[in-house]
């Protein structure tokens, strides 16, 4: 906010950029800004490691079960805690990470401390440094990625080409035993398909910062299944990541203004 | 010798709330014959001479110096997990008994457990996951924050096996690690996690963001975070305990968290396990609590139950026992 429409952009003849913060621009038309001549930039600095802890945050919590074990040791129902209650191991496990920028970077490098293995897939296959560096091995192929992985994570940006990215197909060539996690955008996962994969146990859970619409319809399945943690697009929820994202926005627009190149120009 | 049968050793239960799991049943069988405590009762004339060591899952069966008096042959105790607060370690010597318990199989899911508690805590994670299903809930409001972990201060107080994991994973998140112990570790081990020694506690806890728990529950440690350890801690930081509920003054712990001394905790371990439900440490907002499930993966149970078996059968042939827990 505020939403920039064409009305907006009309009434504003001397507008020259819209700082965006955040690092998601899939909610800004583009093309129509870029015609009006104003320049849009984002703040994708700001957000990597607030929102590579949410990612490392969630597949913990799923993995050891966090929220429903809450749920237990408050619930007025019990008596003592089961011995035969169990999660899943995150150490030594496969994490495999859909898209390997700055976000996708730093989860490696904290997954890595937990001896996990890493594989990853993006577009681009990065430097043999980088990968060494965190121990990470690329798939060309996704579908490799997909078999091998205990836990799946999303990192990507929405764009037509990440748009339904994991559907049936994808869900389907995952583990049983795995979990998908994802702090891109709800639109990268075909929702109705991940219902479907939850409730028949394609897969073991998900763990999901973002929804598509954010929040759901209060009747939506996702909201009643068991195996599902949702947060509310908490990704960058911190006062530290609020500060720099400001602060990166700013250094953005005051670049613009002054006639320079903006470091983080979309 | 030919036909010699396989040791007779006592367990608890099978199955149900605390009893060992059905699916370790068929392995523990290929090594031990299984005695329940119920088969035991009913025929103790014939068992009590033939049982020479005892499977303790979870803390039972309970052994007391009745029972050890009952079990003449009784070799040695083999216990879950790495806790051994439960055990009389004094009784069991003066009957000539040896003990053993499970330290390393438990120690990277522990050390996990204390990472998930300290990223839950810090970005509220169970309450948005209360506003996200919450049938009141229109819309996500931008104003609700979490604190960072990356680049945070931890204090470890208790830098063991389990301690230095949790150093391990936190100096990925670019934490500045404190640590205090009763000894500094060598250097090497110091600066492979970039940790810094606090000889006293006060220092740990005047400069941590996050305080966590590591130490096991002996008498020395007992209450060993109270009101004034509490007071020295700031104001925004948290405290998470993955060691034993009375390392912590409970008391104490409600009245900072109440009063804002601290900002928050989040607690694998209270006492007593569970809480009465009427504890006020259930209705605290800033508490996370989660049912002592340190240990709680399969392949982690199934490990520990491989030690077990191990140290039973070094104690049954008199080799030295791994995991020995000595006096």
């Amino acid at each position: 906010r505020p939403t920039i429409d064409r009305e907006l952009l009309e009434s504003l003849p001397n507008l020259k950029v819209i700082g965006n913060s955040g690092v998601g621009v899939d909610h800004l038309d583009l093309k129509m800004i870029s015609n009006f001549g104003v320049k849009v930039t984002n703040t994708p600095h700001a957000v990597v490691d607030s929102t590579a802890d949410i990612g490392m945050a969630l597949m913990l919590a799923s993995a050891r079960r966090l929220v429903e074990g809450c749920q237990i040791a408050v619930s007025p129902d019990t008596k003592h805690f089961a011995v035969d209650w169990l999660g899943v191991e995150v150490t030594r496990a496969t994490l495999g990470i859909i898209g390997m920028g700055s976000i996708g970077y730093k989860v490696a490098q904290r997954a890595r401390a937990f001896n996990m293995r890493i594989l990853y897939h993006n577009r681009n296959r990065r430097r043999k440094e980088e990968e060494e560096a965190v121990g990470a091995h690329y798939c060309e192929k996704w579908e490799d990625l997909l078999q091998q992985s205990d836990f799946v994570m999303l990192v990507v940006n929405l764009t037509p080409e990440t748009h339904k990215l994991i559907g049936k197909k994808e869900l389907g060539l995952m583990k049983p035993t795995a979990t998908l996690i994802n702090i891109s955008r709800g639109a990268v996962i075909d929702q109705d398909a991940l219902v479907e994969a939850l409730q028949n146990k394609v897969i073991r859970a998900a763990a999901l910062d973002v929804t598509y619409p954010e929040p759901l319809p209060r009747a939506h399945p996702l909201l009643k299944l068991n195996n599902v943690i949702i947060t509310p697009h908490i990704g960058t929820a911190t006062v530290q990541a609020i500060h720099m994202m400001a602060e990166e926005a700013i250094a953005n627009m005051l670049a613009v203004l002054n006639g320079q190149r903006a470091p983080s120009e979309v | 010798m030919e036909g010699q049968e396989l040791p007779y050793v006592l367990i608890d239960c099978i199955g149900g709330k605390h009893g060992v799991y059905e699916d370790h049943v068929g392995f523990l069988e290929k090594h031990f014959h299984l005695i329940t405590m119920k088969e035991y009762l009913e025929n103790k004339e014939f068992l009590s001479k033939k049982i020479r060591a005892i499977y303790m899952w979870y803390n039972k069966p309970v052994t007391n110096e009745e029972l050890l008096q009952g079990l003449p042959n009784l070799k040695i105790v083999a216990s879950s997990g790495v806790g051994i607060d439960h055990l009389d370690l004094k009784l069991f010597s003066r009957y000539g008994v040896k003990v053993s318990n499970t330290p390393f199989a438990v120690s990277t899911d522990t050390a996990d457990l204390g990472m998930a508690l300290m990223l839950a805590s810090s970005r509220r994670l169970v309450e948005g996951y209360q506003m996200a299903v919450s049938p009141d809930t229109e819309y996500f409001p931008a104003d609700w924050l979490g604190a960072e972990v990356s680049g945070a201060t931890l204090g470890i107080v208790g830098m063991g096996t389990i301690g230095y994991k949790v150093a391990q994973r936190a100096r990925a998140f670019e934490m500045k690690i404190l640590y205090h112990n009763r000894n500094q570790r060598k250097k090497e081990e110091e600066s492979a996690v970039g940790a810094t020694y606090c000889k006293k506690i006060d220092d740990l806890l005047q400069q941590s963001d996050f305080v966590l728990l590591c130490v096991n529950l002996t008498p020395q440690t007992h209450k060993l975070i109270g009101k004034r350890e509490l007071g020295l801690m700031k104001p925004t930081a948290t405290l998470i305990n993955i060691s034993r509920g009375l390392v912590v003054d409970q008391d104490a712990l409600v009245e900072a968290l109440q009063n804002e001394v601290i900002k928050a905790a989040a607690l694998d371990v209270t006492y007593p396990e569970p809480l009465p439900r009427d504890h006020p440490l259930l209705k605290l907002k800033n508490v996370i609590i989660t049912p002592h499930i340190g240990s709680a993966t399969k392949s982690t149970r199934r490990l520990m139950m491989e030690n077990m078996i191990e140290s039973i059968q070094a104690g049954l042939a008199g080799r030295p026992v791994p995991n020995e827990i000595s006096l």
